[in-house]
């Protein structure tokens, strides 16, 4: 049986225990996937699972009231938002009935769209796609492109140490064994830059910013949404301009609440539709915590995160040694 | 009228006869977006496939100073406070150069809100009267497309001043208003009358691209209808997830939100784009909300364009078809795939009415 026909499987076995199972559909075109809503078997047929199931869904369990019961189908890397989400007390256990997944990685649509603008070709014209031999097969404007999966793969894949869902009700397919190490190279390779040209890169991307606020609302973990004040007027510490300030001042804040609690699955950059690798921003702090806390948000259900725990002498800071 | 040439190499040289006397905006790649820029020599701008972000700003911006304001205490009598009040207009001369007809045709449906014989918005009028729109007719339209489908065409040039056709070895450039006139005046353009029927051939090829079109008109009807089946919307909004990509990149919400920003006795009263898919949108004093939920948002944004507003404006539809609030949006919410169920699905009858 084939994972995503197990995966059915086991999703019809669950859901008369289930209000609504969130898995993947197909989208708009064929290189798009689209958050599915599961609540009949006939929906079960329309799931698909492939690298192009790029999304996050657990970012939708905290927009459901708690009378409700969630399935909600996940890769490794989302899993962690899900044990997170947990840690926190944001969903209740017994509410959630995960449906893991093992996951060799997905597409970086941004990445399948500069391969092809290389070779002058337009992502948004892309006519058919297919996988065969670990390359992504596209058609477009009356050529067939073969993208090999390993240049195309999103970033976050080839430093992944979580191939399998970390917390799961279910489980379908073989287990991945490798893990890949994360050394952070990404954010070393960026800090090894000047101040002013580290600052310089930033306000470029950031003047781009339209204040849409798809990277706070794709976000599992940024859970404020409707009551952001990064948008409120009571308070008001945002101002509603659209200059550099106020765009760099939001990103700030969503990146500072989110230090030790993202599990940096890169949601924020890929909703973003102007493109700012705002990935990079939570890596920076992701890194700040593993240094200082010896802490990966979301892969213990039972770890306190530190920031929301209190040590009189933590590990790893030496606080009066000096 | 003739139809002129311009050729490639000649794009820039064209260009900075433009940008000499106006502000010409360009839309140029920052990472794998595309935005519109002001051009300066050495700009490249990006021609093949249509921005992220439309031109929406040159007109509109998503950040302006209606007015500034300063308080003067009386040192005589420091209960009375006088108010100054300046009204700031920023209207510079500008051409949008190299957007697509979806993009200056979303402006025709700000004019009928903006500019009509009861209100004029005297900073949205000024700089509509000063911009003009020099349009890229679309060769090969993207999968998100759906201009056909609403009453227009990859080469409409209804609400551009100067349509540009690519053809082999350049541009046929079209004169499409009285105002256009002036921007062709450049001795760098030739004559293009040969090459119309290749321009026509481009246009049919790319409306041919697009696929049939379907007829989104009886969802004025039928969204009405299904107002109160809140099992509708909240099944096509579950995906949703209430950001405002979709509005803050279409080419035709015109939503906006005011605020006096006031620091000490002086301050700004500015205008910025607001969105109806937010939940502040609504939000009322009290505290109550009447559109609480994202169902009620998305219903409100998908009947704003296809039922009350050409309602209320006499028939057109507020939306260009430039596909954008799909192909941006992070969870591909298809608005086409919205307006198509909401006619062909049986409105459920709300109980006990």
């Amino acid at each position: 049986m084939s994972l995503q026909d197990e995966l059915k499987a086991q999703i019809v076995k669950r859901l008369p225990e289930l209000d609504v199972v969130i898995g993947w559909g197909q989208g708009y075109d064929s290189l798009h996937r689209t958050p599915l809503f599961i609540t009949s078997e006939a929906d079960v047929d329309k799931l698909v699972f492939d690298p192009l199931c790029v999304h996050n869904l657990s970012t939708y369990l905290t927009r459901y009231g708690s009378a409700k019961r969630i399935g909600v189908v996940v890769k490794g890397c989302d899993s962690r938002s899900v044990v997170e989400l947990l840690q926190e007390k944001l969903i209740h256990r017994d509410k959630v009935m995960v449906f893991g997944l093992p996951c060799e990685g997905v597409a970086d649509l941004g990445k399948v769209k500069r391969a092809l603008a290389a070779k002058d070709l337009d992502m948004g014209r892309v006519r058919a796609a297919s996988f065969a031999d670990g390359d992504l097969v596209v058609t477009v404007s009356g050529q067939e492109i073969r993208l090999p999966m390993a240049e195309v793969q999103a970033d976050k894949c080839g430093r992944c140490r979580y191939h399998n869902a970390v917390i799961h009700d279910e489980f379908a397919g073989q287990p991945i064994t490798e893990a890949a190490p994360d050394t952070y190279a990404d954010v070393a390779a960026f800090e090894e830059q000047t101040l002013e040209e580290r600052m310089e890169f930033w306000r470029e991307q950031m003047e781009r910013c339209v204040r849409c606020y798809a990277c706070r609302n794709a976000c599992p973990l940024c859970v404020c949404r409707d009551y952001c004040i990064g948008q409120s007027r009571e308070p008001n510490w945002v101002s509603q301009r659209d200059g550099l300030e106020e765009k760099f001042f939001f990103q700030m804040i969503h990146a500072t609440h989110l230090a030790g609690r993202c599990t940096e699955c890169g949601e924020c950059e890929r909703a973003c539709p102007v493109d700012i690798p705002l990935l990079l921003l939570k890596r920076k702090l992701g890194k700040e915590i593993l240094e200082l806390f010896d802490y990966r948000a979301g892969t213990d259900p039972d770890a306190k995160p530190p920031l929301l725990n209190f040590k009189v002498q933590e590990d790893t800071i030496n606080e009066r040694g000096w | 009228m003739d139809a002129l040439f311009l050729a490639d190499d000649k794009l820039s040289a064209w260009l900075g006869e433009l940008a000499a006397a106006r502000r010409v905006l360009v839309p140029v790649r920052e990472r794998e977006a595309v935005v519109f820029r002001p051009y300066a020599a050495g700009v490249t701008p990006v021609l093949d496939r249509q921005a992220n972000v439309p031109p929406k700003a040159s007109v509109f911006p998503a950040s302006e100073a209606l007015m500034s304001f300063r308080y003067t205490k009386n040192p005589e009598n420091l209960g009375q406070v006088a108010v100054e009040v300046h009204e700031t207009i920023d209207a510079p001369p500008t051409v949008v150069f190299g957007g697509r007809p979806c993009d200056a045709r979303g402006f025709l449906v700000f004019d009928r809100v903006y500019d009509t014989p009861k209100i004029q918005d005297t900073a949205y009028k000024k700089r509509r009267e000063n911009t003009l729109f020099v349009t890229l007719a679309c060769d090969d339209p993207q999968n998100t497309c759906f201009c056909n489908s609403i009453g227009s065409s990859p080469y409409d040039a209804t609400g551009s001043d100067v349509l540009l056709t690519p053809v082999s070895g350049g541009y046929l450039v079209e004169c499409a208003s009285e105002r256009g006139k002036e921007l062709v005046e450049s001795k760098l353009l030739s004559d293009g009358n040969a090459l119309r029927e290749e321009a026509k051939t481009v246009h049919a090829s790319a409306l041919s691209a697009l696929g049939p079109a379907w007829n989104p008109s009886p969802a004025k009807a039928k969204l009405i209808e299904k107002f109160e089946d809140m099992g509708f919307w909240e099944d096509v909004s579950a995906k949703c997830i209430s950001c405002g990509a979709c509005t803050y990149l279409c080419p035709t919400c015109y939503c906006f939100n005011v605020t006096d920003e006031r620091t000490g006795m002086k301050g700004e009263r500015i205008r910025t784009w607001d969105t109806c898919m937010s939940y502040l949108f609504t939000l009322e004093a009290s505290g109550h909300n009447p559109r609480p939920t994202k169902a009620h948002r998305l219903k409100n944004r998908v009947g704003h364009k296809f039922s009350y507003y050409p309602e209320i404006h006499g028939g057109p539809i507020a939306c260009c078809g430039c596909g954008r609030c799909i192909s941006l949006c992070p969870v591909s919410v298809d608005i086409r795939e919205i307006v198509r169920l909401s006619i062909e699905r049986p409105t459920a009858k709300p109980e006990n009415k």
